[in-house]
């Protein structure tokens, strides 16, 4: 189990929910992957009355925690608005939180992530923000107020997988307490698989499922890493070393061959 | 031959077709429309025309890409001029494995090198150092189609009126306004430009992939061509947005520098209807036969589904795409 904001979730993997091959695909993927939570962007699909209620309707169906999203944000005010329309639209104050500052990279901005992370969580949300592994970003953004972070593994839809797996370990190191996800870039059950080897609490796709040839094995496939993963992190692995480590005693054997 | 006339509600492309199909069957059918000609009504009249089973089967399931084949002999026998010069799928530099991805994930192609591209289409020499020619696709004009379709069932004494029968049998072709029978119909946006670009030549359409903004660009003759589409999870049936418009705009302009200079001749945009899995459905209740869900491959799968429909309906065989679950009913 692992909590967020109070709520325990039983999986350790969120799923997307944006470009699978159809909403049908879409719900094997949820079924196959046991995932806890959906992310639903809003921004786009809103439209006018509500114009995506029946896809909204469907993601409901899914029997999951929803958390929306406010992807296709340039700006802190978008990103508030958003929330705010998500906040009506799912009657829940969770939000992942992104504001992106680079178009080409959806790289976020930290600036703007933290002046939305800082409105939103005053005005009651409770902020999921999807960041970079920067320490000094993450300290603020807990500064604001949020009690969950999102960092990145690599930009979004690269499937990357760890491209700084240096700075997640220290972000890991730094802030042991705080529920982490790594959210996008990941391409491969291996790389989740890594991901919550290096302690990481949950990690969040969308792309490498909906857009394989499969999705729903894929997603199963994210499912038995991410479990794996997580036992390893929890069985306390070896350490390596340089030299192999027979595992009987050479000196002093009975028999020499 | 029946006395009663059937009555099909709806002249999109689906009520044409299947129109048009039970009238060469010899039946007596009349027309349920609004409208006075084809037009804005029907989500058709934004569509690109392609004829594309092959690349659709990229994402979309088995029957879409064989019952798809049937379009394009289909669309000639009624007349309609069809296009066979295949299609062309490319991609830019940086986003070139959504080729290889594309490759393996369809059949019905081969790969052309810079060289051929450019004797194919001279417009894109020195652009793309890969592309695949599906060499058996073809497309069409569809608002030309939609009015052929309307004029031959003219000239065959069908009558189109707005009055709505109160008996008889009833095929629903209403496209995403059968949402108020058809409860798990749900409406995917697409968003639609049309440019006139006379430095540009294309022969066949063009898919230009990205891993986000796929394009693609269809000619329409004279230096006009059709760029689209969106396909967002909204039942809008208005208001372009500007993001997705500037998508399709610099997704075209990527692909050849001249569209920059294109006339900019319409904008358009309307939702298509669609079921969970995006394959279309045949489902009877009472009297009433439901024909929808064609998704983003109207004049693809009308054909098929229209013949479907008229088999059932003169000799009684079951189609294959017939809703089984009637729970809901």
């Amino acid at each position: 189990m692992v909590e967020f904001y109070g709520t325990a979730v039983s999986s350790r993997l969120m799923l997307g929910t944006a470009q699978y091959p159809s909403p049908a695909i879409l719900a094997d993927a949820f079924q196959r992957s046991k995932a806890g939570i959906a992310t639903v962007s809003v921004r786009r699909e809103a439209g006018s009355d509500q114009a995506g209620a029946d896809f909204w309707a469907l993601i409901k169906e899914l029997g999951v925690a929803i958390l929306p999203n406010t992807a296709g944000c340039h700006s802190a005010r978008e990103a508030i608005t958003t929330a705010q329309m998500a906040r009506e639209l799912f009657d829940t104050d969770w939000i992942k939180l992104e504001v992106i500052g680079h178009t080409d990279t959806l790289q976020p901005d930290p600036f703007a992530l933290v002046e939305a992370a800082k409105a939103l969580c005053a005005d009651g949300f409770k902020v999921f923000p999807y960041t970079t592994e920067d320490l000094i970003l993450a300290d603020k953004l807990l500064d604001a107020g949020c009690e969950v972070l999102m960092p990145w593994g690599a930009p979004i839809g690269s499937g990357l997988g760890l491209s700084n797996i240096y700075g997640l370990r220290t972000l890991r190191a730094q802030f042991p307490d705080v529920p982490m996800v790594v959210d996008a870039g990941l391409g491969l059950p291996s790389q989740a698989a890594h991901a919550m080897e290096l302690g990481f609490d949950a990690v969040l796709l969308n792309t490498a499922v909906a857009k394989a040839g499969d999705p729903a094995a894929m997603a199963e496939g994210f499912a038995g890493a991410v479990q794996a993963g997580r036992l390893a992190f929890e069985a306390d692995p070896m350490e390596p070393r340089d030299m192999a480590a027979p595992s009987t005693p050479v000196i002093g054997k009975a028999f020499l061959s | 031959m029946t006395d009663t006339a059937i009555t099909i509600l709806g002249a999109g492309v689906v009520g044409l077709c299947v129109a048009t199909e039970l009238t060469a069957r010899g039946q007596r059918v009349q027309i349920c429309e609004k409208a006075p000609e084809p037009g804005t009504q029907a989500c058709s009249w934004w569509a690109g025309g392609m004829l594309a089973p092959f690349c659709e089967g990229e994402t979309a399931e088995e029957p879409v890409v064989r019952l798809g084949q049937e379009a394009a002999d289909w669309w000639e026998a009624q007349g309609v001029p069809v296009v066979r010069n295949g299609s062309l799928v490319v991609a830019l530099g940086r986003d070139r494995n959504e080729l290889t991805r594309f490759a393996r994930r369809t059949a019905g192609h081969r790969t052309l090198d810079a060289e051929q591209l450019a004797q194919m289409e001279p417009t894109l020499e020195g652009r793309f150092s890969k592309a695949l020619h599906f060499q058996e696709e073809a497309h069409i004009t569809p608002r030309a189609a939609l009015k052929t379709l309307w004029q031959n069932l003219q000239s065959r004494g069908v009558q189109f009126a707005s009055a709505t029968p109160v008996s008889g049998r009833i095929i629903d072709c209403r496209g995403l306004a059968a949402q108020d029978d058809l409860k798990d119909l749900r409406g995917v946006k697409g968003e639609m430009v049309v440019l006139r670009c006379p430095d540009v030549s294309l022969h066949r359409p063009v898919r230009l992939l990205h891993p986000r903004f796929p394009l693609y660009v269809v000619p329409r003759g004279d230096g006009v061509f059709m760029l689209g589409a969106t396909q967002i999870e909204s039942g809008e049936r208005t208001r372009p947005t500007v993001r997705s418009i500037l998508e399709l705009l610099s997704a075209a302009y990527a692909l050849h520098p001249a569209f920059g200079e294109a006339e900019l001749l319409e904008i358009g945009t309307d939702a298509r209807p669609a079921f969970n899995d995006n394959l279309p459905r045949i489902r009877q209740r009472g009297q009433r036969i439901y024909v929808n869900g064609l998704f983003r491959h109207g004049f693809l799968l009308a054909p098929a589904m229209a013949r479907q429909v008229a088999e059932f309906i003169c000799d009684d065989i079951k189609p294959e795409v017939m809703d089984e679950n009637l729970s809901e009913w």
